[in-house]
């Protein structure tokens, strides 16, 4: 199986470059999906990047969701393709309702750019799988609308499941219910999160490397599978 | 005064035909001087458009009249520095430098000061889009941005409108553009209160063989305007004009001054430039910012082939009730205009639109030496495009050393009481690193990406922001950008040379070489010879300054009239130093590491003339700043670029505000590991903790690295002490007091959180 991981750029997107050197430093091959494009290349996972598609002027992904490129998205998602939002990705999967709830603007009312301490909650999701579950990491985290919500009865149902991935340590820094940072959903093929595991893969520009099994998780899936 | 009252268009040749017809020149800033020369230039009263481009064009804003003579000087400095030559100096969109391995930086700070008082977040954020489109307007990539803030006393009412937006204004633009702030300072004086300053600093890099110039070569080229749309944001002064020269019925109420932001179609700007420059579809190029079109056509024209006619109507625009002054005048964010051959002009507008960017062909290059613009037909402007663009008047104001000086200076810090035993010294200490001016600005620089595009290696609140430019080699850069504005008022050419080596010290300590400098220079009204005295000063000071640490200047801006009535901002030279380091995995952060022995490198006098000291304690400003020692400067430099070729340095941190004291605590916690330290011998502990002597670092080493360090010291002639060890989470003043970490970091970082929520 290949190890050619698709990068979406939309416009507006602004981690692109950065998740593709993730996918490269984790023995990937990086692939530029252009937002226009619904053909996915034959890639074997998808990474929607942060960034804010289309200015976010209406709802963030709300526009992104509709592009072509997310059609081909959407439908190899159902049929088990690995993909993982970051940020304004993981608000697109929301949009897109490959994952459930959504993310509103931050409770401070700021931007928030940090060194985030988060707990992995669960290590059975393609994108995880390499962590252990309860590990304690540091991942940047970037956003001005990353308060993570979703009705009661949805949220019992993602803890109870196992589906909550990550969860905020030491501080909350946008307001999402739960402490969550990230779900999955129900097959593991699907991840989102609010921080940035692509800016922690090198500690000469990040706070460390521990972002890095996101994306060597994938292509260790991707070499068994 | 005109009385006409039909909508007729103000033609060239009706401007030949009516010369009786007198313009409200005066209403838009134009002296009677400067409309007579005008009309001598063009032999007729000049059209309404004309008058329009003229009046923008020859504002002090864009021609530099009061600065020009001055500036001038920055020419003396060698444009080299110990790299190479520069690729494009001051008179360009922003300096070029070249950093070797076949990179070159491009970096310009620029103020936007006024519109960020009137309306906190729009100024702002359109500050950070004109910087970022001068630099791309290079041919360069932008990589990061940083700004510096300066506002009223922290607790005033107004500084909690003014702040909070430009804050969330800066952060807004430069996050959704997607550059990495790097640094930058927040300060506040009440001289800013009605005047606050932003200042922002873009930097980006090319390819030497990627440089790209505003010119328009080549008869038969074609002009395109690509970007937003025309819209009536940031018209000043041209309904003044549409109502005296035309029938005003009709016309929308007058829009807003300030211009308003459009990041994402900024974005969008950026990734189809760079992507026109790869495929070599641009032959010259000029981003549209004050003075809009006027500027663009006329700059490009002037420095091309001479001459360009242009189809007003051509022009897309928001709103199509804009008349053609107030479209050569609109200053509407997001616009670019390129001079294209005409086989390529497919191709460009092909890749605008891929990138869903507007783009329109609005003229032809021509031979005619004439900007000629042209509506419904007629011609409204032909003129010689340098005299619009580079032939502005130059002034040669007075200027007169203030008396009131005298006394400021005579008003010396000496006479203040000192701070003795170690109690005393523990709450000056605690109160001096709380102070808003002093403390830590996490809960300004946490509302920035510094991480994006995965280059930053040091970021505020390190000494300086660093980005790699080489992912193989390693190669990159370091960028400072400092003001002192009070050390600026006691004596502004000392002061300019304290902040300059203020920022080349902070490139240095982090193992770059200093290359090059930016300015931006922040003052009252030129209109006041105290005021035209600081600025001459300044310039002196920093003319003299570059000259001696081999660092030319190669852009930046002046902004004068940063005055409310009698009322001026303290002189305000902010300074950026671009650094160069070979390899960004040798750079030296600011943080402690633990089992580090610590040393204190340069000379401590007692030096407190405008220092924090002075003014958290005792509200104080006089006496003289601290010495300038060049020469020092550069040995520290070196000792530190040395130690970090090999790898000897762990950490490096400079001594600036609050001395020796503020050092240690923001060492402390960038590291999250305390110190036990005794002062030097011989000096008195006040002096040692709080003197803000110029040309000194910290500098820790591993303890079997402590022996060369003092030899090579030495060797420098740089005096240096050892101060004691890094370890354990309490910082501790031998013999005087202990804090611990725990109560540092609450008094430090509680300040700004507590103010502004």
């Amino acid at each position: 199986m290949s190890s050619r991981v698709g990068v979406v750029t939309f416009p507006g997107s602004l981690d692109d470059r950065d998740a593709q050197r993730a996918v490269r430093l984790a023995g990937g091959e990086p692939v530029a999906l252009w937002h226009g494009d619904d053909d996915l290349h034959g890639v074997a996972a998808v990474v929607l990047p942060g960034g804010f598609s289309y200015g976010d002027y209406l709802r963030c992904g709300a526009i992104a969701r509709f592009a072509p490129v997310m059609s081909a998205v959407v439908r190899e998602a159902r049929r088990g393709l690995p993909v993982l939002g970051v940020c304004n990705g993981f608000q697109v999967l929301c949009e897109a309702h490959l994952l459930p709830g959504a993310l509103i603007r931050n409770d401070s009312r700021h931007f928030v750019c940090r060194d985030q301490r988060l707990r992995v909650e669960s290590t059975d999701s393609a994108w995880t799988a390499g962590y252990a579950v309860g590990q304690e990491v540091v991942i940047p985290l970037k956003n001005g609308e990353g308060g993570y919500v979703a009705d009661p009865a949805t949220l019992d149902r993602l803890e109870g499941e196992g589906h909550v991935v990550v969860r905020y340590l030491d501080v909350n820094p946008n307001g999402s219910a739960r402490d969550i940072a990230g779900v999955r959903n129900e097959a593991g093929n699907v991840v989102g999160l609010m921080p940035h595991p692509e800016h922690a893969v090198d500690a000469l520009t990040g706070p460390g490397t521990d972002g890095l099994p996101f994306f060597t998780s994938v292509l260790d899936d991707l070499v068994r599978a | 005064m005109s009385t006409t009252t039909s909508p007729r268009l103000d033609t060239v040749e009706r401007a030949a035909a009516t010369p009786e017809i007198e313009l409200p020149y005066a209403e838009l800033g134009v002296t009677t001087d400067e409309y007579a020369r005008i009309r001598a230039i063009l032999g007729r009263r000049p059209t309404a458009s004309e008058l329009a481009m003229y009046s923008v064009m020859w504002s002090e804003h864009c021609s530099y009249k009061s600065s020009k003579v001055h500036l001038r000087r920055f020419a003396e400095i060698p444009a080299e520095t110990r790299v190479g030559k520069l690729l494009a100096g001051i008179g360009e969109n922003a300096g070029v430098v070249d950093i070797g391995q076949g990179y070159a930086v491009t970096f310009k700070a620029e103020s936007h000061n006024h519109p960020s008082y009137v309306e906190p977040y729009q100024g702002a954020a359109t500050g950070v889009g004109g910087i970022v489109r001068d630099i791309l307007a290079m041919g360069a990539r932008p990589i990061g941005v940083m700004d510096a803030l300066r506002f009223g006393p922290a607790d005033a009412p107004d500084t909690a409108r003014v702040l909070p937006g430009v804050v969330a204004g800066v952060g807004g633009y430069g996050n959704c553009l997607g550059l990495p702030n790097i640094g930058g300072e927040v300060s506040f004086d009440p001289c800013y209160l009605g005047n606050p300053l932003v200042n922002a600093l873009c930097v980006g890099v090319l390819r030497h063989e990627d440089l790209k110039l505003a010119q328009a070569p080549g008869p038969g080229n074609k002009v395109i305007l690509y970007g937003a749309k025309t819209g009536g944001d940031g018209i000043g002064g041209a309904s003044v004009l549409a109502s005296a020269t035309f029938d005003a019925e009709g016309k929308p109420a007058k829009r807003p001054s300030v211009q308003i932001g459009d990041p994402f179609t900024e974005k969008l700007l950026i990734e189809c430039s760079l992507e026109l420059f790869r495929d070599d579809l641009v032959v010259g190029i000029q981003d549209l910012g004050a003075a809009g079109l006027s500027c663009a056509t006329s700059e490009l024209a002037s420095a091309g082939t001479g001459g360009m006619d242009v189809t007003l109507d051509d022009v897309p625009l928001r709103d199509p009730s804009l008349t053609p002054e107030e479209i050569l005048m609109s200053e509407s964010q997001e616009r670019m205009m390129a001079v294209v051959e005409p086989g390529k002009v497919d191709a460009f507008l092909a890749t605008c639109a891929k990138w869903e960017v507007e783009a329109t062909v609005v003229g032809t290059v021509t031979g005619t030496g004439r900007l000629r613009i042209a509506w419904h037909g007629e011609t409204i402007v032909d003129v010689p495009p340098r005299t619009v663009a580079h032939e502005g008047p130059v002034y040669e104001r007075p200027y007169e050393r203030p008396e009131s000086l005298d006394a400021l200076r005579r008003n010396d810090p000496g006479v203040l009481p000192r701070p003795s035993s170690g109690a005393e010294l523990r709450a000056s200490l605690l109160r001096v690193v709380a102070a808003p001016e002093q403390a830590a600005k996490s809960w300004v620089t946490d509302q920035y990406d510094r991480y994006v595009l995965g280059n930053t290696v040091l970021a505020t609140p390190d000494d300086a922001g660093v980005l790699r430019v080489d992912e193989e080699t390693g190669l990159g850069i370091a960028l400072s950008l400092d003001g002192n504005g009070r050390q600026c008022a006691l004596d502004p050419y000392t002061g300019a040379q304290l902040v300059l080596a203020e920022a080349y010290r902070n490139v240095a300590v982090k193992g770059a070489r200093p290359l090059a400098v930016t300015d931006c220079l922040n003052f009252g009204s030129p209109e006041e010879p105290g005021v035209m005295w600081q600025f001459t000063e300044t310039i002196r000071g920093l003319v003299d300054g570059c000259g001696e640490l081999g660092v030319p200047v190669t852009g930046g801006n002046v902004s004068f009239y940063n005055q409310t009535g009698d009322t001026q901002i303290h002189p305000t030279p902010v300074v950026g130093v671009l650094g160069v380091l070979d390899d960004v995995r040798r750079r030296v952060p600011a943080g402690l590491v633990d089992g580090g022995s610590l040393f204190l490198v340069g000379e401590t006098r007692d030096e407190l003339g405008g220092s924090a000291w002075a003014h958290v304690e005792h509200g104080h400003l006089g006496g003289a700043p601290p010495r300038v020692d060049l020469a020092a400067e550069r040995a520290l430099a070196e000792l530190v670029h040395g130690l970090a070729a090999r790898g000897a340095a762990l950490a490096a941190h400079d001594l600036s505000g609050g001395g020796l004291a503020q050092a240690l605590v923001e060492s402390c916690l960038a590291g999250g590991v305390g110190a036990t330290v005794a002062l030097p011998a011989g000096v008195d502990p006040f002096v040692a903790l709080f003197s803000e002597s110029s040309a000194r670092a910290l500098v820790l080493v591993r303890p079997e690295d402590a022996d060369p360090l003092t030899a090579r010291c030495a060797e420098l002639a740089l005096p240096v002490a050892r101060l004691g060890d890094a370890g354990g989470d309490v910082l501790s003043v031998t013999g005087f007091f202990d804090v611990p970490l725990a109560e540092l970091r609450e008094t430090h970082e509680g300040t700004l959180p507590r103010l502004f929520g």
